[in-house]
């Protein structure tokens, strides 16, 4: 089952020290909800373990993530892939673009995500509305530790 | 007609346990020392399997077997199978691929088993299969059974190129092609009959349980013939001889069809029981039911009728993409062939048909049998072309069907049925007359003073049940005769027990088999039983599907009767010492012609047992005796549904305002079980017209996965059911039943939409014709009327 999902946040630091944040496995992993475990395998992999939750379904994934079309300071491209075991597979990217907007930083991304197993029957609706909020709230908390510096 | 005999509207005798909680279906039983199977799942719609990792789940707590596909092929257990042969226009076999009980090395649709864990409770089987670690390398997938056939299209079995099972035929295409040569005019229709998951109320279930002792296996399964599942479990699975494996099918509640078949996780169970040396119980939540139990319907059609200037039918030719699945399923080859094609006739006189039907693999649940099986999808083609082409014409519905009707019996089609009996015209009539036919213009315009658009659909409809004649469908490609048994147990005291081969999961036979054995032996209902759903009691039997128990199973009742009736008077001519000749039966009483002397049932069965009166040597003792009935021809319902509904343009919302039935089911043994049985059947043909609809993404998940997003018909989906029949007997079997279990749900699809159209005035509509769908229609139509 297929998803996307955008949006934008205005944050009050230049590209540059947004583009070092997006770089930081720390702030990530503080960033990324339900992430328990976020290990650089390399200087664009990861490995990652998140808890997600959704409707009555948790599962904890395992996967690897990866950074690419590396545009410093304009942006990336960050896309993994998890398995959830009995609960199904995620896999997806977001496409983050850091353009200079009056002396901050316009953040902008699209996301766009694939799910299967139970998780994708538990249907659309609640399915949907569950991503928008992981990703909703990774560039919330993400705003937040940009700003925190 | 008495009381409780045939004709008797007698309240079912089953319903006391069922409604009260006390009967007993498969999750009731719990086996000593009984264990409990999960089953790990594929979240990919098609994806090879690279490696399994079993070690971290076998460790966890209770945790007695972690079984993966290697295992079950190393154990020798064979394959599931299809039981209907079917070959190609070119002459070649189809092209049935591996279907193992759990994935060996690929996994071919989202539910696919991969690994099954045992355990010592359901939540330790869980947790454990969380722990199973499966490298799935994903492979493109495909649902949709056109694109399953394009070039380029994922191939799912190497067996099957272009993932085409087979490529069928029936009927006389060039004859067909001279009659539309010759038409005045054509209508032309593409037609999607949409997927529907069955939901029977109680989800699949099976303990396997291996007696190591005496080397043989019990299976208890939510089966509806259970000697079917313990034929293909023994002679195709392989998993013992045939006498050492017993099936019992306990109470089942409602199957639908998707009970029929036989299905991984029942082998499983077995399989597994003998692995741990102890019972295993599997039980489908609904979730798992969603993706493991056989699907129907889901047909792709473009069809077209051609008319003469009178608007008599000359010809229909279609074609037809079936999609199957991932896996050929039990009778699945057979649905969109023989149960469907075949009935392309409807109730009319069509010197020429000609039908097309390629069926084909995708990564989805497998596609089988379900209430009606091919039958409605043949009924909402020809049923709607019939509708469309009058409207098309300027002619009035009701009144094309009528001048194309087949009136004279019997009537043999171009497309192998030979109908033996029928009165179309009649059910019609009535029909029209019950609907208030006349009045439907007044009811229109009151409905626009109001803002909605009313409309009204026919559907005259016709099935071909009483499944079915061995020697015929052995020529068309079955693997098994489709018969019936039954066996007659008269104990001393004169009660009776009736084994049948039937199997009930909602029907009522407990009620209507009893009725036939008071009717005919003149004793209270409550003094019979009915036993079925035991290999180890009943001898054999095929089960219970196509709405074949009455006119074939009550059939080998009846003839079983005979004999017992034929031994009783032997019986009773040594007890009253008089001819046997002379001896009469009625009313549960054995007299002597012409005398005063008489002797009850009950004597009789007495003398049966104790034998003092005559010598064994001349008559045996006892009084039981087994029949099998094998029909001379299918049977065929048919009859008229009208539906009458109101559209609200705003919303689309489709409200069913009025629903007439009238059926002819032949000879009727209990008029109220036959009306629950059409009340039902139009429930379930309403939810596929307005609500179902499984909808696959395009990667092949299940998007409608859950009751979320599976609409199930509701009570306020229906209004009153005004229900009536009409009889002619059918000639085929001794009882002159015709069968009533899947007419509803054949009749109503077609009836609802030519309702739905009719109300727009347009026919771009799709089932299920959600109020997005009528809208949308609508909208395209640019039809909104002003309201008044």
């Amino acid at each position: 089952m297929a998803m996307t999902m955008n949006g934008e946040y205005e944050l009050p630091v230049p590209p540059q020290t947004v583009w070092e944040k997006l770089n930081d496995a720390a702030t990530l992993k503080a960033c990324i909800p339900g992430c328990e475990q976020l290990d650089k395998t390399s200087d664009t992999e990861f490995q990652a373990v998140a808890t997600v939750k959704i409707g009555p379904v948790k599962a904890k994934f395992k996967g690897k993530v990866a950074l690419s079309d590396l545009d410093p300071p304009n942006g990336y491209k960050i896309s993994g892939q998890g398995d959830g075991g009995v609960a199904g597979f995620a896999k997806g990217g977001a496409t983050v673009r850091l353009t200079p907007k009056n002396g901050g930083t316009l953040l902008s991304y699209n996301v766009d995500a694939q799910i299967g197993g139970k998780l994708a029957q538990l249907g659309q609706r609640l399915v949907n509305g569950a991503a928008k909020k992981v990703a909703d709230d990774f560039f919330a908390n993400f705003a937040n530790a940009v700003k925190a510096g | 007609m008495s009381a409780t005999g045939i004709g008797a509207a007698v309240r079912r005798k089953e319903d006391r346990r069922f409604i009260t909680g006390t009967g007993h279906y498969t999750d009731d039983i719990n086996r000593p020392g009984q264990a409990y199977a999960y089953f790990l799942r594929s979240p990919h719609a098609h994806a090879t399997i690279k490696s399994i990792d079993i070690k971290a789940a076998s460790k966890m707590p209770g945790v007695l077997a972690v079984l993966t596909g290697a295992e079950l092929a190393a154990d020798q257990i064979g394959n599931l199978i299809c039981g209907w042969m079917i070959h190609s226009k070119d002459g070649s076999p189809m092209k049935m691929a591996a279907h193992p009980a759990l994935a060996n090395g690929k996994a071919c649709h989202v539910g696919d088993p991969i690994a099954v864990v045992v355990a010592e409770t359901l939540a330790q089987a869980r947790d454990a299969a969380e722990k199973i670690a499966v490298d799935y390398a994903a492979l493109p997938a495909v649902a949709d059974p056109a694109a399953a056939q394009k070039a380029g299209a994922p191939s799912i079995h190497d067996i099957a190129p272009n993932n085409t099972i087979y490529q069928w035929h029936l009927g006389d295409g060039k004859a067909v092609d001279a009659a539309f040569r010759s038409a005045k005019h054509v209508t032309k229709l593409d037609i999607i009959n949409n997927r529907l998951v069955p939901n029977a109320i109680e989800p699949r279930a099976a303990i396997g349980e291996y007696d190591a002792g005496v080397g043989t296996f019990t299976l208890w399964n939510t089966t509806q013939n259970p000697h079917v599942a313990r034929l293909v479990i023994a002679a195709f699975v392989g998993m013992a001889p045939e006498h050492k494996l017993r099936v019992i099918a306990p109470d089942v509640g409602g199957g639908f069809g998707s009970k029929i078949f036989i299905y991984p996780e029942e082998v499983v169970a077995l399989w597994a029981s003998k692995r741990v040396g102890r019972p295993v119980k599997w039980v489908a939540d609904r979730s798992e039911a969603f993706v493991a139990d056989a699907h129907g319907r889901d047909h792709v059609t473009h069809a077209e009728m051609a008319f003469d200037q009178e608007g008599k039918i000359l010809g229909l030719r279609a074609k037809t993409i079936a999609n199957l699945g991932a896996y050929m399923s039990t009778f699945s080859s057979s649905v969109p062939t023989y149960l469907y094609a075949t009935l392309l006739s409807g109730q009319y006189e069509i010197p020429q048909i000609y039908c097309e039907v390629d069926a084909v693999y995708t990564n989805t649940v497998p596609v089988d049998a379900y209430r009606g099986a091919g039958r409605p999808e043949a009924t909402f083609v020809v049923e709607r072309l019939v509708e469309v082409g009058a409207r098309e014409m300027g002619q009035d519905p009701a009144e094309l069907r009528r001048k194309n009707f087949i009136k004279k019996f019997p009537h043999q089609t171009p497309v192998i049925m030979a109908y033996d009996a029928g009165d179309y015209n009649a059910s019609l009539k009535k029909a029209l007359e019950l609907a208030d036919h006349k009045g439907f213009g007044k009811r229109k315009r009151e409905s626009a003073r109001n803002g909605k658009l009313r409309g009204l659909g026919f559907s005259t409809y016709i099935e071909a049940c009483g499944i079915a004649p061995s020697q015929a469908v052995g020529s068309l490609g079955a693997g098994v005769g489709l018969w019936e048994s039954a066996e007659v147990r008269v104990n001393p005291t004169g009660s009776v027990e009736v084994l049948t081969g039937s199997h009930a999961h909602g029907q009522g036979h407990e009620t209507t088999f009893a009725q036939l054995v008071s009717e005919r032996l003149g004793i209270p209902i409550d003094n019979i039983s009915v036993v079925h759903g035991d290999t180890d009691k009943v001898q054999f039997g095929m089960g219970t599907y196509g709405s074949r128990s009455g006119a074939v199973g009550m059939s080998a009742i009846a003839k079983a009767l005979d004999k017992i009736e034929a031994k009783a008077k032997k019986v009773a001519a040594h007890m009253l010492e008089a001819a046997e000749g002379d001896i009469e039966f009625k009313d549960g009483k054995f007299s002597v012609a012409g005398t005063d002397k008489s002797a009850a049932w009950g004597d009789v069965t007495l003398n049966a047992y104790i034998a003092h009166k005559f010598s064994g040597q001349e008559l045996e003792p006892g009084l039981k005796e087994g029949a099998f009935y094998d029909p001379t021809n299918f049977t065929f319902p048919a009859g008229c549904h009208i539906c009458e509904v109101e559209v609200d343009p705003e919303t689309g919302n489709t409200d069913i305002v009025a629903w007439t039935a009238v059926d002819d089911f032949g000879v009727i043994v209990n008029p109220m079980i036959v009306e629950g049985q059409v009340h039902g059947g139009i429930a379930q043909g309403v939810g596929q017209a307005l609500c179902e609809g499984a909808v696959y993404d395009k990667d092949g998940q299940l998007v409608t996965g859950s009751f979320m997003d599976y609409c199930m018909p509701r009570a306020d989906h229906l209004p009153a059911l005004r229900v009536d029949t009409t009889m002619t007997k059918c000639p085929s079997n001794p009882l002159g039943i015709k069968g009533c279990g899947e007419a509803g749900a054949i009749a109503a699809p077609a009836a609802v939409i030519n309702a739905i159209t009719d109300a727009i005035g347009s026919e771009g509509l799709t089932m299920p014709a959600t109020p997005h769908v009528v809208w949308a229609a609508l909208q395209k139509a640019n039809s909104i009327p002003k309201a008044a």
